[in-house]
């Protein structure tokens, strides 16, 4: 089985990929989807920034404007953020946990493929006669009337990647709560995991209302229902309901795994266990529990009345309690350590003040009276990109940095990374900063243009200024990408120096079966409670025996093919299409059918022999 | 314990659902998935509450109108004893006693036939009463609400039937003895569901 580390051709590796079950590859693909759409959804920001950077601008067109803002914000949140938040829990929590793998390789792999074939089927739209172009928050009849397919290309688009993240979703509930490695408690599970764990369960309980509304708008708009119709009965307020009650706990979706990497990241550049660990763990519960109860506050203008909006306020401003836990926190885990300020230690540390603002604008709009001011303009902008760009982005660089070694087996540029951190964070501040004041000023979002003479140009140019920085911040870091993969130095299991986590204790990249033996856990920070009593590595939990890994498998491809099929069918059968049916019933056969081969057929996997894991000795896989 | 594994009355597992860290995961994992199933039919149900007898002209049918009660007693008992059944099937499952446990699962996809055909019937009963799909947003949420149910039921039997052709010739081992179990899970949410249905739809329907 010495093969493994044997060099393979394009060929090779593509099928490698198309195949794959391995948390770690697929963590690969969702690490590369994703920043693919970040680079997307970026470009989309800078063409937002460059028609706004100047009043009366003509660069793109009022209908244009309005997809490509539509674009920007589905993007974002469904296509960049959250692929790439999945590329982290694939990447790092089964290691930290001590598991071979996730409970479910085989639905592991469909979540991504479903993930990829709706995210490509929703980009489709700009190449297929408009894209999308009611808002990110698609709100009916405004989506219910849209011309053209641009509406149903979010509709299915989103229907078939939220299928893929829901059994993500899943699988790592069961993968945490079933296969600890031994001596791992809950209470000693590194705070990624914990959140980790939490995001999951807000998944799987936010995800089902989003597929709802999802086939409500899709029956109004395809198969002629009239859930929306107020004309025949309907109610467009049904759908902000569902919307935001899968929208609201999708920020803390974004958000908690976020918490997680910088919790990781503190305690291991302050080199101190994080402060309060067991008080960090209630208030992610208690995040988690609470985002579900202020949806509401994204309809305080709808009318609901002073009761029903008093008591979402007064929920809200709940949540910023166990955030300030979390923010406290992490300054106590720095106070007093020995801080290593490394690219990832920058950004955590930008993180604080930047989310803070974020929190304090959060505040202000949760004041359902004072919401009526902020509703609909640039201050609500300015808040969201607080939070979402000073916490969620912010992690997902610092993680990219952080966990590159452990996914890639080699180390990114510390100088190119600093740059990359200052020009961002110039950039962010820039950008976002004065957009809370263009919105107190009176303008209002979602505008293409505005007129001169109104006290908003220097503040847009200022903003558009800011997303250049942004953007070339962007560059370096793909550059720093482009020279590491070039150079390729491999590092050993713990290239910061300081891990305190289990996925430290391996190489860099692991072997593809994780752990030769389980690891034996003695408490939090498990590797660094070894490293602290002079061992190198973990004792194992059990004597070396024969693994038990997952076969690989197209299917889970072809099933999420057999939808992206489908998706046409359906969309085109509104023109009368005479192709649309059969197109629709021979993709969805494909799917079926390849869950009935799934069944059918046996798949018991195979064993590593114990032999061959002898031979083995410390020899990495190739990620 | 392995999946492969030939087993006998004797050496047959007392939890046979869960006797290997695949079945485990399984077993956990749907449960967890019939979680997010509740949230979806949950959010099916606030929708039909929020536009029952909500039609464009007072002239059309309402829900008191529509609804007998006679036709949706049929229906609740066929799946409400399909439960039941499935229940027999999964005990002689633990009993290792494959042929019996054939037998009642082949009687709890007969019931469950029967109760896709009485909706089938009761659809077409409702279409010819110019309550469709289309005709009103109490039509829309009505057929989805209850259509999602269905198409549940529809997608049960399928799954119940290859299951049992799958394994017919090849009696029970710590592989697919996991697959019946988790499908007997699946059954028994689906009726559960349609006893929130039967009252909140039928019932509620009648009285008001």
């Amino acid at each position: 089985m010495s093969t493994y580390t044997q060099k393979k051709g394009f060929g090779a590796t593509l099928w490698d990929y198309l195949t794959t079950v391995d948390h770690k590859k697929i963590a690969i693909l969702y690490f590369i989807a994703g920043g693919f759409f970040f680079l997307v959804g970026g470009i989309e920001a800078i063409f937002i920034r460059i028609q706004l950077a100047v009043p009366n601008n003509d660069f793109v067109s009022a209908g244009v404007y309005n997809e490509i803002m539509t674009m920007h914000g589905t993007t974002m949140i469904f296509l960049a953020a959250m692929p790439l938040i999945f590329a982290f829990m694939n990447a790092v929590m089964p290691l930290q946990i001590g598991a071979r793998d996730v409970a479910f390789p085989f639905v592991n792999a469909i979540s991504f493929w479903m993930f990829f074939f709706g995210g490509v089927f929703l980009n489709l739209g700009w190449f297929l006669g408009g894209a999308p172009d009611a808002g990110w928050t698609n709100y009916a009849s405004l989506a219910t009337h849209s011309k053209g397919h641009g509406v149903d290309f979010y509709v299915i688009g989103l229907q078939i990647s939220g299928f893929g993240t829901l059994m993500g979703g899943i699988n790592f509930l069961a993968t945490i709560i079933n296969m600890r490695a031994p001596g791992m408690t809950y209470m000693r599970m590194p705070l990624f995991t914990w959140t980790t764990f939490v995001t999951s369960a807000l998944i799987l309980f936010a995800f089902p209302p989003l597929t709802v509304g999802l086939f409500l708008m899709m029956f109004d708009r395809m198969f002629g229902a009239k859930f929306f119709e107020v004309a025949m009965g309907g109610n467009t307020v049904i759908w902000e309901h569902l919307f935001w009650i899968f929208g609201h706990p999708e920020v803390y979706i974004l958000i908690l795994p976020a918490f997680g990497i910088f919790s990781e990241t503190f305690a291991i550049f302050s080199r101190k266990r994080l402060f309060g660990y067991s008080s960090m763990v209630f208030a992610t519960v208690l995040i988690g529990f609470l985002g579900f109860m202020v949806w509401a506050h994204h309809m305080f203008t709808d009318g609901l009345g002073p009761v029903a909006n008093a008591i979402f306020a007064v929920a809200t401003m709940a949540i910023g309690v166990p955030t300030g836990i979390k923010i406290f926190n992490w300054l106590f885990t720095m106070w007093g350590g020995s801080v290593k300020f490394t690219t990832p230690m920058h950004y955590a540390f930008a993180f604080i003040p930047s989310f803070v603002i974020g929190g304090v604008t959060g505040v202000m709009l949760a004041s359902a009276a004072a919401d009526y001011q902020y509703h609909d303009t640039y201050f609500v902008v300015a808040h969201f990109h607080y939070v979402i760009v000073g916490g969620v982005v912010f992690a997902l660089l610092c993680g990219t940095h952080l966990y590159w070694p452990k996914m890639f087996g080699t180390m990114l540029n510390e100088t190119l990374g600093k740059i990359t951190f200052w020009l961002f964070f110039i950039g962010f501040h820039l950008t976002f900063f004065i957009q809370h004041f263009l919105g107190l000023w009176g303008m209002p979002r979602r505008v293409f243009t505005y007129l001169p003479g109104q006290g908003l140009n220097n503040g847009n140019l200022i903003s558009s200024i800011g997303a250049a920085f942004m953007a070339v911040a962007v560059l370096i870091l793909l550059l720093n990408v482009i020279i590491t993969s070039v150079k390729n130095e491999k590092v050993g299991n713990d290239p910061w120096g300081d891990g305190r986590t289990l996925e430290w204790s391996v190489s860099s990249p692991p072997p593809f079966y994780n752990f030769k033996q389980l690891p034996l856990v003695r408490g939090l920070d498990a590797y660094w409670l070894e490293k602290m009593e002079g061992k190198t590595g973990m004792t194992p939990a059990e004597p070396l025996g024969d693994i038990h890994m997952p076969n690989s498998s197209i299917l889970p491809f072809i099933m999420a093919f057999g939808l992206f099929i489908a998706a046409f069918g359906v969309m085109y059968h509104v023109n009368d299409k005479p192709w649309a049916l059969p197109v629709m019933i021979i993709g969805l056969l494909i799917t079926l059918g390849s869950m009935l081969i799934r069944s059918v057929k046996d798949d018991h996997g195979f064993h590593i022999h114990k032999e061959d894991l002898i031979d083995n000795n410390n020899k990495g896989v190739k990620a | 314990m392995q999946a492969e594994e030939k087993f006998t009355y004797e050496t047959w597992p007392a939890e046979p659902e869960r006797s290997t860290l695949e079945s485990k995961n399984k077993f956990l994992g749907f449960w967890l998935f019939l979680g997010g199933e509740t949230v979806l039919f949950a959010s099916l149900f606030a929708t039909y509450i929020a536009l029952k007898d909500k039609v464009p002209n007072p002239s059309m049918p309402h829900a008191k109108d529509l609804f007998e009660l006679p036709l949706t007693f049929v229906a609740t008992i066929l799946l409400l004893t399909s439960s039941l059944t499935s229940v027999y099937a999964i005990y002689h499952m633990k009993n290792f006693a494959f042929k019996k446990m054939m037998l009642w699962f082949g009687i709890t996809a007969l019931l469950g036939a029967g109760f896709l055909a009485s909706e089938i019937y009761e659809f077409t009963k409702y279409v010819h009463e110019h309550h469709t799909f289309t005709s009103s947003a109490f039509g829309s949420a009505f057929y989805t609400l209850v259509g999602f149910h269905g198409g549940h039921v529809a997608f049960g039997l399928l799954w119940c039937l290859t299951l049992m052709i799958r394994n017919a010739k090849r009696g029970l081992n710590l592989y697919n003895a996991p697959k019946f179990y988790v499908f007997s899970l699946y059954w028994h949410f689906i009726d559960v569901v349609w006893v929130f249905i039967f009252t909140v739809v039928y019932l509620m329907g009648m009285v008001g």
